[in-house]
C-alpha cells in the first residue's frame, strides 16, 4: 500500500466523475494531523424552481424530467401525480396501471445497472481485489461474458418497453393531468408481458448472484456491519396501505432509529414534516425532519437527520407486496440482526430485494386485463390551485409541489429531489470514512475506495450511475499547502492503477 | 484500450442532466462498435477524468470532442475552453450545448432572483439566517469553495468557436452513430453544420398525411383538455405542435407518444431563430382577421416564449430577459 506524505492541513479529493457536474470533498486536518472536519461539497445549480415560473403546468412533467437525465421517469410521474393533484382529477383505472408499468420498469433497469456496473463491483470482485479488476469488467470476469451481455439486452429491451408506451426513454411523454397520452395495445402489452417474466428470472439470478458472492463471503458481512459505514438515523419511504413500499403511490412512513413510527403522511402534507437547511459551502440543500429539527451533523433520535432510497424504503416498511421479495426482505434482516439496519452498505442488498419486487410488479401490471381499456384519460374540470405529488425515485424520496393561477400557469415550484434527501447522512457518511483513514502521515491509496464506498452506496443519482461502465471510480487527491499551491497529487485512474506526483 | 492509430474522442458535460449520456450508453451494442473505431480518451462520466492530462496533450491531439450541456459556471467556460484548444473538431452535442437548453429558461430570471426562490423563499427551505452559498466560505476557520454561477446561461458556441453540432433532447442513438460516422469518414461536412436531415418534422410525421391542405384554427387546445386522436395531425386537433419550426432526425418520438412535438432538435439551417419561425407559421394557421378574436385565440397558447423557445432562448434573437440596471452581463 502506497503512501503519501500530507505536508499541509488540507487535502481535496475532487473526482469529476458519475455526479452532475461536480462532487467535491475537502478535508481538514488538526494540529495533531487527524481529520479535523470534511466536507462533501455540490458546486451545482441549475434554478428549476424559479425558471419553471410562468409556465404551463401542463408541460412540468416534461420539463421537469430535464433534471435528471438517469432518472427522468421519476421526475415525470411526480409530476404527472402532482397535476391529478392540482386538478383534483383522479385519473382511470388503467392510466394508473399504465403508469406504474412504465414506473416499474423503469425501476428494473435501474436498479440493475447500479448492481452491475457500479455499486456492485466492490462486493462481486471484492473492495480488496486488486483496484484494476474492481469494475465492470471484474463483475463480468467473476460472473462470465454471458452475463455480461444479458444486462445489455435487457436494459435494452427494458427501455424499449417504456419507449414504446412512454414515446421518448430519455424524456418521456406520456403523463397528463388525469391520465396518460397513449393507450396500450394488445401487442405492446404481450410484448410487455414477455420483457417483464424476463425481467424477474433477472431479478432472482441477480439475488442468487449476491447470495453467492456476497453473503457466502464472511468478510464481505463484516464490511457490511462494520462501524465505519453505520449511522443510525430516521428513515423514510412510500407505503401501501399494508406498510409495504410502493415506488408510484401510497403515503409516506417515517421510523425512528429504534424503528419506531414517528410519522405516516399524505403527500399534501409533507411541508408538516420536511424542510431544508443551507449551508454556504454547498449549492444542494440539506433536509431534515421539522419536528425533531437541524442539530447539524449528528446522528441518533436527538438529530432530525433521515435517510431515504433502498435501505431507508425497507426499514421504513413491514415487509413486501411480492411473494419473492418478501422471502429476501425476511432473510436480509435475519442476515443483519434486525430492523431497522443502520449500515449505509446494505444499501446494495436492499436494492437488489427492490430490483425483484419491481420485475415482480411489473409482470403483476403487465399481465392485468385491464391494461388494453382505451379509457386512459379523465378530463380536468376544477379550476386549478395548488398541487403535491411523490414517487420513490431509485434514489429516494421525490417531492414535486406547484401553485398555479387560474389558467394553470405555474406561480412558485417547489422541489425536493431524491438524493438530496440523503446529503445530509451522506456528508456524514464521508467525513467518517475520512476521520476512519486519514491522517498527516499518511494517505493511503486505500482511502480512495474506502471514501468511494462511502458514497457510492446512496450516490447513483448525482452519479448518474448508469452511464458509467467501469465500476472503479477514477479519483484524484491533491494535497496542498496553505496557499492552494499543489504539493504532491495520487491519482487513481480508470484501470484502477494509481500514480503519485 | 489504447491503441496508436485510433482516432482520439472525448466526451464533457456542462451544466445537463446526464440524459446525453444515457443517449450514449443507449447505443447498447452499439458502443461496441463505437469503441472499435476511436480510442476514447476522456470521458469524465465513465472513464478516467484526467483533466490534467487532456492539459498535457499537445493542442489539436484529439480529433473529436463531444461537449454536451450548456454554460452556467466559471469552471465551465474554463472546461470548453481546455476542450477547443485540444480538439481539431469539437462537437456541440444535444439541445443544452447546442442552444440553451431547457436551463436556459433560466434567462428569463437572474442570479439573484433564483438564488431568492431556491435558498429562501421555497416554502421548505428553513433558513433563518439568510445563508447562501458562496464561492469563498468560512467553516471554523477552514476555506471551502464553490464555482462562481453566471447571470446567464450560454449555449456552447457563445463561448468558443464550434464546428459541428448534434440536436436533441436527448440525441437518438441514430443521430449519434450517424454522426460519429461521418466525422470518422474523413469526408468533413463544411463548418457549422448540424448534423441531421435538414428538413422540418413534419415532413417525416407520421401522421403528415392527415394534416389539412389549408390549416385554419380558430382555437388552440393545452394537451390536458382534450382526448388527444392517436392517428390525426396533432396541430389538427388545435394543438400547438412545433413539427413545422423543427429540425426532423428524431423519429417523431414524441409524436409516437401521441404528443405534440416540443422542438428540442432546432432549426433547419435555413431558419436563424426557431421561435420566431414558429410564430409564422402559427400565424399563417389563425383563422381571424379580427384582433379581439386573434387575442382570445392567442389564449390557448399562455406561455409563448417558453413555449416557443423551449430549447433554444440563449442561442435565439432574444437571448434573455433584460436585467434591470446593468444590461445583459454575465
Amino acid at each position: 500500500m502506497s503512501k503519501v506524505k500530507v505536508a499541509s492541513n488540507r487535502i481535496t479529493i475532487d473526482p469529476i466523475t458519475r455526479l452532475e457536474g461536480h462532487g467535491k470533498i475537502e478535508i481538514f486536518l488538526n494540529d495533531q494531523g487527524k481529520v479535523d472536519r470534511a466536507f462533501f461539497q455540490v458546486p451545482e445549480l441549475r434554478g428549476f424552481e424559479q425558471f419553471t415560473r410562468g409556465r404551463p403546468a401542463e408541460d412540468m412533467p416534461q420539463i421537469t424530467s430535464r433534471i435528471c437525465g438517469v432518472c427522468p421517469t421519476a421526475h415525470h410521474m411526480a409530476s404527472a401525480k402532482t397535476l391529478d393533484d392540482l386538478y383534483k382529477v383522479d385519473p382511470p383505472p388503467t392510466a394508473k396501471k399504465i403508469r406504474e408499468l412504465v414506473y416499474s420498469t423503469f425501476m428494473v433497469e435501474d436498479h440493475a445497472l447500479h448492481f452491475y456496473f457500479l455499486g456492485g463491483p466492490d462486493f462481486v470482485v471484492g473492495p480488496s481485489a486488486p483496484a484494476a479488476e474492481r469494475n465492470v469488467l471484474g463483475v463480468i470476469g467473476k460472473v462470465g461474458v454471458e452475463v455480461g451481455k444479458k444486462v445489455i439486452a435487457m436494459r435494452r429491451r427494458l427501455r424499449d418497453v417504456i419507449s414504446s408506451i412512454g414515446g421518448k426513454v430519455v424524456h418521456p411523454v406520456l403523463g397528463l393531468p388525469g391520465g396518460v397520452a397513449k393507450r396500450v395495445t394488445p401487442e405492446m402489452q404481450a410484448n410487455c408481458q414477455e420483457v417483464a417474466t424476463d425481467a424477474i428470472a433477472f431479478a432472482t439470478f441477480t439475488l442468487q448472484v449476491f447470495n453467492d458472492i456476497v453473503l457466502a463471503n464472511k468478510d464481505y458481512v463484516n464490511l457490511i456491519v462494520s462501524d465505519a459505514f453505520t449511522h443510525k438515523t430516521y428513515y423514510m419511504g412510500q407505503m401501501d396501505a399494508n406498510n409495504h413500499p410502493n415506488f408510484y403511490d401510497g403515503s409516506i412512513r417515517v421510523v425512528s432509529p429504534e424503528g419506531q413510527e414517528v410519522a405516516n403522511f399524505a403527500a399534501q402534507d409533507y411541508l408538516e414534516h420536511v424542510a431544508e437547511h443551507v449551508e454556504p459551502w454547498s449549492y444542494t440543500k440539506f433536509c431534515f425532519l421539522k419536528s425533531v429539527g437541524w442539530k447539524g451533523f449528528t446522528d441518533g433520535p436527538e438529530s432530525g437527520i433521515y435517510s431515504v432510497a433502498p435501505l431507508a424504503r425497507l426499514n421504513a416498511a413491514d415487509g413486501m407486496a411480492t411473494p419473492l421479495a418478501q422471502k429476501a426482505y425476511e432473510q436480509m434482516y435475519e442476515t443483519l440482526g434486525g430492523k431497522p439496519a443502520h449500515h449505509t452498505l446494505a444499501n446494495h442488498w436492499a436494492r437488489v430485494i427492490e430490483l425483484l419486487y419491481a420485475a415482480e410488479r411489473m409482470k403483476e401490471l403487465a399481465d392485468d386485463p385491464e391494461l388494453t381499456d382505451p379509457n386512459i384519460r379523465t378530463l380536468p374540470t376544477e379550476t386549478p390551485r395548488e398541487g403535491v405529488g411523490i414517487v420513490e425515485a431509485p434514489r429516494g424520496t421525490l417531492f414535486h409541489h406547484y401553485v398555479t393561477d387560474d389558467r394553470g400557469v405555474i406561480e412558485k415550484a417547489n422541489l425536493i429531489v431524491a438524493t438530496q434527501n440523503n446529503s445530509a447522512r451522506i456528508a456524514m457518511s464521508v467525513e467518517k470514512a475520512a476521520k476512519g483513514l486519514v491522517t498527516r502521515d499518511k494517505v493511503s491509496d486505500g482511502l480512495l475506495n474506502m471514501v468511494e464506498m462511502a458514497f457510492r452506496a446512496y450516490d447513483p443519482c448525482h452519479a448518474c450511475a448508469t452511464h458509467s461502465l467501469p465500476g472503479s471510480m477514477p479519483l484524484l487527491v491533491s494535497v496542498r499547502d496553505k496557499d492552494g499551491k499543489p504539493l504532491h497529487t495520487l491519482r487513481r485512474d480508470f484501470d484502477g492503477t494509481v500514480h503519485h506526483a | 484500450m489504447t491503441t496508436k492509430e485510433k482516432p482520439k474522442v472525448a466526451f464533457y458535460w456542462c451544466a445537463s442532466c446526464g440524459g446525453c449520456e444515457e443517449a450514449v450508453v443507449d447505443l447498447a451494442e452499439g458502443v461496441l462498435d463505437v469503441v472499435e473505431l476511436v480510442d476514447i480518451i476522456f470521458w469524465p462520466v465513465a472513464l478516467d477524468f484526467k483533466v490534467k492530462d487532456v492539459e498535457a496533450m499537445p493542442d489539436g491531439s484529439i480529433l473529436a470532442s463531444f461537449v454536451n450541456g450548456a454554460i452556467r459556471t466559471t469552471e465551465q467556460v474554463k472546461m470548453a475552453r481546455l476542450m477547443r484548444k485540444k480538439s481539431v473538431v469539437l462537437v456541440a452535442f444535444g439541445s443544452c450545448a447546442h442552444q440553451g437548453g431547457i436551463p436556459g429558461l433560466a434567462n428569463l430570471n437572474d442570479r439573484e432572483s433564483i438564488f431568492q426562490t431556491v435558498y429562501h423563499d421555497t416554502p421548505s427551505t428553513d433558513n433563518p439566517e439568510g445563508v447562501v452559498p458562496q464561492v469563498e466560505s468560512r467553516v471554523n476557520g477552514h476555506v471551502l469553495e464553490l464555482p462562481a454561477f453566471h447571470n446567464t446561461v450560454q449555449a456552447l458556441d457563445q463561448v468558443v468557436d464550434v464546428d459541428y453540432y448534434i440536436p436533441g433532447c436527448a440525441p437518438t442513438p441514430k443521430i449519434i452513430l450517424a454522426a460519429v460516422q461521418t466525422l470518422l469518414s474523413g469526408e468533413l461536412p463544411p463548418k457549422g453544420t448540424t448534423l441531421a436531415p435538414d428538413h422540418a418534422l413534419c415532413e417525416e410525421c407520421p401522421r403528415k398525411d392527415t394534416r389539412p391542405e389549408d390549416l385554419a384554427l380558430k382555437e388552440f387546445n393545452r394537451p390536458h383538455q382534450i382526448l388527444i386522436d392517436e392517428e390525426k395531425c396533432l396541430l389538427a386537433q388545435g394543438l400547438l405542435c412545433m413539427g413545422p419550426a423543427t429540425r426532423a432526425g428524431c423519429e417523431a418520438l414524441c409524436i409516437q407518444g401521441n404528443m405534440p412535438c416540443t422542438g428540442c432538435f432546432g432549426p433547419t439551417s435555413r431558419v436563424k431563430d426557431q421561435g420566431g419561425k414558429a410564430l409564422s407559421a402559427l400565424a399563417s394557421i389563425v383563422d381571424s382577421n379580427d384582433e379581439d378574436e386573434v387575442e382570445r385565440i392567442l389564449e390557448g397558447i399562455p406561455d409563448p416564449i417558453g413555449t416557443l423557445y423551449r430549447y433554444g432562448l440563449p442561442a435565439s434573437l432574444l437571448r434573455r430577459k433584460v436585467r434591470a440596471g446593468n444590461g445583459e452581463g454575465r
